[in-house]
């Protein structure tokens, strides 16, 4: 047994033992589980893919004469300013003003949210025009100005949902090609797409939250952020293996980082043809090894996660909860996936090569003294489901 | 008869030299076996052409020469499609629209996406499908 105090004693003496979530498999197996939890002390997860539910509030500060902001734009990208007079929030998702999304499809998407906020981390000068109303206190009108990350006061990143626990294999059992936020999937089963680091992710992990929780310190692209709140659609009671892990997707967390910390490799603006923009991040998550138990939990293999496989050109968007069946994260990676009995040639939207070098980033920060552990101040829930949308009649 | 060799060219005809049939001469004159992937005249009437020419290497040197009389650039390295390392991702969703496997994972525990450019048959798919940018095109 060791605390959070312990091992960030240690850390700060740069005499901590680290592993990434694929190192200590190995380790574990050569060394026993009873051994390795007492001479390993964090071993780091970590993850790069898209995560739509992403975006940033910035404050502009004020010019002279001042303006109180109630439409604004970046690069011709819409923000949203219900805030304050020089605060707003740019999601990325949101699309460039003028684009003809799948007016002719499938629609490009060539430039968005996303895109403007890997641009404004990568330190480059960005459009901003606004328009006001004007005030007695705020007369100014309109603003046309260029500016970079540094002329802002705040560039928070906050991220409702990052980190999903787990997530479905699209495929598409129609007669035709669709496009998806999964990317473009042919028809009749011809290709599938999975998204998750696997046994590299953080809250695969970690499966019942045991110590990722509200409060912990996160590498977020980067800079060192942290888990706000569940994330939305967390939905810790969901179905699980015998081990705990999820075989759908599960938890999720909301995060939050300083974007001037961050580094533009690990935020890119993601151009999904068909569907839309989004922004893809690097996230890296340690895990303190307290006990043997969460020792265990970190030596998930991507053979013993199981992903569901569902059809998207029918049942996803049909809301029908059909799944096809269930493969592990081996079979995903080995390239080729058996459905029905057809062979079926696998994709990825999540890179596992990228988790892998954040997960040695994360662990040469933590063994350098330079990251510590934080304890969560709250738990995530277990227990809670996700809720359907109901169309109601308006109530009597 | 020497060994032939197999080369891929990237042929720029600017708008004087777009009609004429150069392509011809290189089968006809220099015994080449020619393999175009992608052809394309723009509104401009200047000439992009990427392709395979086979042959021995004294007969390929003597047809880029005569390529070379008119005012047609040769990229002998460059290629129609190239990747952006630095776009990149390595997320692999270009794996499976990719026909030739020009685009494809070496080495299974780094998971790197690693583009051979003599596999690829410009076909373009990876222009459409990578989410990142990663991939373009010359013309």
């Amino acid at each position: 047994m060791k605390t959070y105090a312990e091992i960030n004693k240690k850390i700060e003496s740069g005499k901590a033992t680290v592993l990434t979530a694929e190192e200590i498999i190995d380790y574990v197996d050569k060394k026993g589980p009873a051994k390795a939890a007492k001479e390993v002390d964090v071993v780091t997860t970590a993850t790069f893919g898209p995560m739509c539910s992403s975006g940033c509030f910035l404050n502009f500060g004020h010019s002279k004469p001042k303006i109180r902001m109630t439409e604004a734009w970046i690069e011709d990208v819409l923000a949203y300013t219900g805030i304050a007079a020089v605060d707003i929030y740019l999601g990325a998702t949101q699309l460039r003003h003028g684009d003809p999304a799948n007016m002719y499809p499938p629609g490009e998407f060539r430039y968005g949210g996303g895109h403007v906020i890997e641009d404004l981390v990568a330190g480059k000068p960005l459009q901003l025009f606004a328009l006001s109303y004007g005030t007695d206190c705020y007369p100014r009108r309109e603003i046309r100005t260029y500016f970079t990350i540094e002329d802002l006061n705040q560039a928070t990143m906050v991220n409702p949902r990052n980190c999903y626990q787990n997530y479905n294999v699209a495929v598409n059992c129609g007669e035709k090609a669709i496009h998806t936020y999964l990317g473009r999937l042919e028809p009749k089963v011809r290709n599938a797409t999975y998204c998750s680091a696997g046994q590299l992710s953080p809250l695969l992990n970690d499966p019942l939250y045991q110590t990722i929780g509200i409060g912990t310190r996160v590498w977020l692209a980067g800079a060192q952020g942290h888990v706000y709140a569940e994330g939305t659609q967390h939905a810790g009671g969901c179905e699980r293996t015998a081990d705990g892990v999820p075989s759908e997707g599960a938890g999720t967390l909301a995060l939050s980082g300083d974007m001037k910390k961050m580094n533009a490799e690990y935020v890119r603006g993601v151009s999904l043809r068909g569907y839309g923009v989004s922004l893809a991040l690097g996230v890296g998550i340690p895990i303190p090894i307290l006990n043997k138990e969460i020792l265990q939990r970190t030596c998930v293999r991507d053979r013993d996660i199981l992903a569901p496989v569902i059809d998207y050109g029918h049942d996803y968007p049909q809301k029908t909860g059909r799944v096809l069946c269930h493969v592990n994260y081996e079979q995903l990676r080995s390239g080729e996936i058996d459905i029905e009995g057809r062979k079926v040639a696998v994709g990825s939207l999540s890179s596992y090569h990228k988790a892998r070098s954040i997960a040695h980033l994360l662990a040469d920060e933590v063994r350098r003294g330079e990251f510590l552990l934080s304890e969560p101040l709250a738990k995530l829930p277990t227990d809670t489901t996700m809720k359907p949308l109901q169309i109601r009649e308006k109530p009597a | 008869m020497s060994e032939t060799v197999t080369k891929k060219l990237m042929l720029f005809f600017p708008k004087c030299e777009c009609e004429k049939p150069i392509i011809y001469h290189l089968v006809k004159d220099y015994n080449l076996i020619v393999n175009v992937y992608r052809a394309k005249v723009t509104p401009e009437e200047e000439g992009f052409l990427v392709l395979d020419v086979t042959g021995t290497e004294e007969d390929i040197g003597k047809a880029t020469d005569y390529v070379r009389t008119f005012n047609v650039s040769i990229n002998e390295t460059g290629k129609g499609v190239t990747r952006d390392d630095q776009r990149c991702t390595h997320c692999g969703h270009c794996l499976t629209h990719c026909p030739t496997h020009a685009l494809h994972i070496a080495d299974p525990q780094s998971r790197e996406v690693v583009f051979d450019e003599s596999k690829c048959i410009e076909c373009l798919a990876c222009i459409r499908v990578c989410p990142f940018g990663a991939c373009t095109s010359a013309f």
